[in-house]
């Protein structure tokens, strides 16, 4: 294997030294060249000549970013995204997003100022420099100074280096170099790469879906699954009735609401006369109507009111509704049926509501004119 | 150090005697290359056994759930808050004197801040531990805590100060955790390149990063250890000042005071230099490291203890006196009865042991001296949790209404879990101690006398001056 000279070095005992060897490498013009102490040292950047670091900008530059990325994201959720009325104050209470905001700014800048300096900066992790390993790296590590020129720089010359660095007081050595050692790119495609690879995301896959999927189902973690509380539409032995469902104790009334005051048995058509429809017809209305008379009216009455029940034979036959009798009742009569029920027809008070009941009188009104056109409806 | 009256024309040195760097060396690294001993493994079980406590109470409390614990209405916070926040501000002071006292230039402040830093991670972690369990179902935990989007629709609550709680620890942590390791890395390369074993060079190989000692890399590396002590400074006071408000923004009695953010972050200081103290006299004699860690950085850390203690001092009679001086009844009556009530003890433990026991400390004598040293400090570290049970238990036993009030009663797990979490911070630093160098290796060949370049206009053989 073909050795490179990668550069001359030179080893000093004192801080001085180092600095005065550092400024007279600088001074003779060489570029690539540099110093390596167990510890930085005052006054070195001077006497190398290097410039003002400009880390500073990365962490302006991660700091704004975390700021002004953090406030606008507590803004979009709190305005636009998930509004919540809180402790009574305005959506937008940025004064309250101001801790958050400044705590993501420093993870940022902190975060973005290491990483940029690792990463940029000393271009590592690189644990295959020609200088590892050496004895030079195991005297600067410990307490020691040194120097190295670099072969690569545009004025190298091995023996005038290396006089310099005599002159200088340093212990003068050199370090040597294989391209295949430096060069060394790992293959990609390497087979046992690829086999770590499918490895580690088939043991991550498996990991999760074990632990979102059955883990998580194992008690402890599914005591909150199993609660002791009935179900909607569910038995049980606990009421007499055998059912879960309840219905409001006898005579209670809802706030706000007044109570349908006539009973069972009232007539119809002389009730109907004092209750008038407060709705118009709108297509909502219709469509509300329609919707609630074909899920509670329609198994009985017919999905337009013709009494040809789905449930024929197994209840009593419903009259049509396009009967002159139900034609000529006011909007009332009907809505007493329906609430209140008639013979053996149940009221639906429970299940539909004042507003849908008045709604689904208008959509049966709807269905009269329809089987009994005029002349004038077909034009 | 002798006694003799202080010249203040001189810099006290960092170390005592003129070690020379590859001397130096060897004192860091001989922990870490040589058989533990004997002590260190007596130590570990005990810690460890500790640890075992915790880790049983642990299952069973998330076997259980949260009712092992005798919390109820009206205190449903009680150890595990009062552990959390203690935990956190023992934290506290491995940042002040990585960050701040960096910032101050007080160079004695090298031999124990890797030290205090360790120490701060490790608090921090025990300090998580509390609030993640303490939610009941940890397991779920990260979808109360963390904003992510998720099919609920839901995001966390930005204004809530639980929720600035949860950013300001989590970059507390994280911060706190890359400064640390910014400042391992040249001692990693350092151990590199002194290890004994294939599987320590590897390690140390790959941790370092592959640091080369360059000037062109110490050079930017300068700028960001000067930009992170920045931002951790400011970072510190804020997360202390963000547990306080957990209590602050309330408006329960006793919590409701605009005095707890510097009151509470005074404390954080106060108890993490005890905590530092306690760990720091038995490192420095088990390993030998009595030139390292002088006599005059114990002196010092006393002395941060007595201001610190002091200003929570202060603190506590200035809470009774507002308490008296606001005209609320409510307010002065949780005063009355922190003092008197039922749990009396609690209070006049902490102010025995946070009010007058760091006074003792005005004596030369007794914070040059080991033994009182260490025993204060276990007493401040007493008070300052008994601080912590204090604030939150006396003031939710009785607040507004005398029918809804109550007592807590600590269960045997909530003692577990305490002791626990003691275990989990010893036995980390135990381990820390024995794999990772306890003192800055860079950081301590950088102050030894000669050192430094000396004057550039004479060219003289670095004596030091
Ligand atoms: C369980 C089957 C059933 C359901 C469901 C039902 N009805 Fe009836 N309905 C009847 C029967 C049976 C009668 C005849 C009762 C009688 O014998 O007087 C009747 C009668 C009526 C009458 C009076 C007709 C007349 O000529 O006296 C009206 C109006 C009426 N129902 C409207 C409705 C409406 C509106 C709904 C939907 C909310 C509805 N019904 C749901 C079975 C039902």
């Amino acid at each position: 294997m073909e050795k490179k000279l990668y550069s001359i070095n030179a080893i000093y005992h004192t801080p001085n030294d180092i600095l005065h060897a550092a400024k007279a490498v600088k001074d003779a013009g060489y570029t690539k060249f540099d110093v390596h102490t167990p510890y930085p040292i005052h006054g070195l950047d001077d006497a190398m000549g290097l410039k003002e670091t400009k880390l500073g900008f990365v962490t302006l530059a991660a700091g704004i970013l975390g700021a002004v990325g953090m406030i606008s994201f507590a803004s979009w959720v709190a305005v636009k995204d998930y509004p919540q009325v809180i402790g009574g104050k305005p959506y937008w209470s940025w004064p309250a997003f101001v801790p958050v905001t400044y705590e993501i700014a420093v993870l940022l800048a902190v975060l973005g100022t290491v990483g940029g300096m690792i990463v940029f900066f000393f271009k590592f992790p690189n644990t295959s420099h020609p200088l590892h390993d050496t004895t030079f790296m195991k005297k600067v590590s410990s307490d020691k100074f040194g120097i190295t020129i670099q072969a690569e720089d545009a004025q190298f010359d091995e023996k005038k280096v290396r006089d310099l660095l005599k002159t200088t007081g340093g212990e003068v050595e050199a370090i040597y170099y294989s391209d295949e050692f430096l060069n060394f790119k790992p293959n990609t495609f390497d087979p046992k790469f690829i086999l770590l690879l499918v490895g580690i995301s088939l043991a991550t896959s498996a990991g999760g879906y074990l632990y979102w999927n059955k883990v998580l189902y194992l008690p402890p973690f599914d005591w909150m699954v199993e609660q002791p509380r009935f179900d909607v539409q569910s038995a049980t032995d606990y009421f007499e009735d055998g059912r879960t469902m309840r219905l409001p104790v006898e005579g209670s009334v809802a706030r706000g609401f007044i109570p349908y005051p006539y009973k069972l048995g009232v007539n119809a058509d002389s009730v109907g006369r004092f209750l008038v429809n407060p709705l118009l017809n709108t297509k909502a209305t219709l469509d509300l109507g329609k919707r609630k008379f074909l899920t509670y009216c329609s198994p009985c009455h017919g999905n337009f009111g013709n009494g040809d029940s789905r449930m024929n034979g197994q209840f009593p036959n419903p009259p049509t509704l396009h009967s002159d009798k139900v034609r000529l009742w006011p909007d009332g009569a009907i809505f007493h049926t329906m609430t209140v029920g008639q013979n053996v027809m149940p009221g639906y008070q429970y299940q539909i509501s004042r507003e849908e009941r008045w709604a689904v009188v208008k959509y049966i009104r709807t269905l009269q004119r329809a089987y009994n056109a005029k002349e004038s409806d077909l034009q | 150090m002798s006694s003799t009256v202080l010249d203040y024309s001189k810099e006290i040195p960092v170390i005592e005697g003129v070690p020379t760097a590859a001397s130096l060396d060897e004192a860091i690294v001989k922990p870490i290359n040589d058989f533990p001993q004997r002590n260190w493994f007596i130590g570990l079980a005990i810690t460890g056994t500790m640890l075992g406590i915790g880790g049983i109470s642990l299952a069973w409390l998330l076997w259980k759930g949260v009712g092992i614990w005798g919390i109820n209405q009206p205190v449903a916070w009680g150890f595990d808050v009062v552990n959390f926040v203690f935990w956190v501000g023992i934290g506290h002071a491995g940042t002040l004197i990585s960050a701040i006292l960096f910032l101050l230039r007080q160079k004695w402040r090298t031999g124990i801040a890797r030290f205090a830093e360790a120490m701060t991670l490790f608090a921090v972690l025990c300090a998580v531990q509390f609030v993640i369990f303490h939610t009941g179902r940890p397991w779920l935990a990260m979808a109360w805590l963390f904003p992510y989007p998720n099919q609920h629709g839901v995001w966390v609550n930005f204004t809530s100060p639980l929720e600035w709680d949860v950013f300001a620890v989590n970059t507390y942590f994280t911060v706190s955790a890359v400064f640390w390791y910014i400042g391992l890395i040249p001692d990693f390369a350092s151990l590199r390149d002194r290890a004994t074993t294939t599987i320590k060079k590897t390690t140390f190989a790959v941790l370092s990063l592959g640091w080369r000692f360059s000037n062109r890399h110490w050079q930017h590396y300068e700028r960001a250890y000067l930009i992170m002590a920045g931002f951790a400074t400011p970072l510190v006071l804020s997360v202390h000042t963000i547990v306080s408000f957990d209590f602050a923004v309330s408006v329960l009695p006793g919590w409701h005071t605009t005095i707890f953010p510097p009151y509470f972050v005074a404390g954080a200081i106060f108890s993490g230099f005890a905590m530092v103290q306690n760990v720091l006299i038995v490192t420095r004699k088990a390993f030998k490291f009595e030139h390292l860690i002088t006599m005059d950085t114990i002196e010092k850390m006393n002395k941060i203890m007595l201001v610190t203690g002091t200003m929570v001092g202060y603190a506590y009679i200035m809470e009774f006196f507002i308490a008296w001086y606001s005209g609320n009844a409510t307010e002065l009556f949780v005063f009355i009865n922190r003092a008197t009530g039922p749990y009396w003890w609690a209070y006049w433990t902490m102010m025995t042991c946070n009010l007058v026991a760091p006074q003792l400390f005005w004596s030369k004598k007794i914070r040059t001296s080991l033994l009182a040293s260490f025993i204060l400090a276990i007493f401040v570290n007493i008070g300052m949790w008994f601080e912590r049970f204090v604030i939150i238990v006396t003031s939710l036993h009785r607040d507004f209404l005398p029918s809804s009030w109550g007592m807590f009663i600590p269960t045997m797990w909530d003692f577990g879990l305490l002791i626990g979490s003691f275990g989990l911070f010893f036995t980390l630093v135990l381990l820390f101690v024995k794999f990772l160098p306890a003192i800055a290796m860079a950081e301590i060949k950088a102050v030894v006398p000669g050192a430094q370049p000396s004057h550039p206009s004479h060219n003289g053989n670095g004596t030091s001056h």
